[in-house]
């Protein structure tokens, strides 16, 4: 028998940890890895919600569909900046970041 | 026990310990490594609950297409090593004793309250494993109808959103 409750901590596990390495990490990309972590967490709530609470609906089944086609998007356009900035700067550390502002 | 149960332990430990080990580990490859086992426990997380066709777009774009992205663009942007978390004892304590207090905070107030008393178990025996009304069938006909229940504008809007999205990768990733 699972229980809601039990895959709501895994989501929140995966949160936390997420929201541990937006903060901790140095580059660029390892945050955007967290994003992802947190994103992913977000998506499995919808589901979860929409399978326990309302079996008979189609909403956060959707949900998860295109939070999932926009994480693709997002992740897309912050690494072709993130490419430019290495052009740069040769470092994608957070650092440089700074003199991104015009 | 089941063997339902048995599968989601084995994909509890497996999910929990790789977020953990992608935000804890010095290495950038092997970060983007364990998300990649995290979003394939997500995906079995899917496959469990019965939405089989969210578990094969989730293993299609986010495993196949998003960490290939990731690791593609991490090995064109390591020129020099760098330091992956570089920071003073202070900031780690600080961050990992909000991520934890949050933690605590939530899971303490999802077992005090009692939300989901009457919300009905996953793998009752009243409940047939599985077969749930989101078949393929029925989400394709959610996603392109126009009516009160439809989607057709949301997946339209994803469409232009990707279009713009290709657009926008050439044009800032292009050489000057």
């Amino acid at each position: 028998m699972i229980h809601i409750e039990y895959i709501l901590i895994i989501s929140a596990v995966m949160m936390f940890a997420g929201i541990y390495g937006f903060l901790t990490r140095r580059s660029t990309l390892a945050i955007l890895l967290s994003i992802e972590l947190m994103l992913n967490s977000a998506d499995i709530n919808f589901a979860v919600f929409n399978r326990m609470l309302f079996p008979e609906g189609h909403e956060g089944y959707l949900f998860s569909l295109f939070t999932i086609a926009i994480a693709a998007a997002e992740s897309a356009v912050a690494i072709a900046i993130m490419i430019n900035l290495y052009r740069m700067f040769t470092s994608i550390g957070v650092e440089k970041l700074k003199n991104m502002k015009w | 026990m089941n063997s339902q149960n048995i599968m989601f332990v084995i994909l509890a430990v497996f999910i929990v310990l790789s977020s953990l080990a992608t935000v804890l580990t010095k290495s950038i490859v092997r970060a983007a490594t364990y998300l990649l086992f995290v979003l394939l426990g997500t995906a079995g997380l899917y496959f469990l609950m019965g939405y089989t066709f969210l578990g094969a777009v989730q293993v299609m774009v986010y495993a196949g297409g998003i960490i290939v992205l990731y690791v593609f663009s991490i090995l064109l942007t390591s020129g020099r090593q760098e330091q992956l978390s570089r920071n003073t004892v202070g900031k780690v304590l600080a961050s990992a004793a909000l991520s934890v207090v949050g933690l605590g905070v939530f899971l303490l107030m999802l077992f005090k309250q009692n939300l989901f008393e009457q919300v009905a178990v996953l793998g009752a025996p009243s409940e047939p494993v599985g077969e749930t009304t989101n078949s393929i069938a029925s989400i394709g006909r959610v996603l392109l109808a126009s009516g009160e229940q439809g989607y057709l504008l949301p997946f339209e809007a994803v469409s232009l959103l990707l279009l713009a999205c290709i657009v926008a990768g050439l044009l800032i990733a292009r050489k000057h």
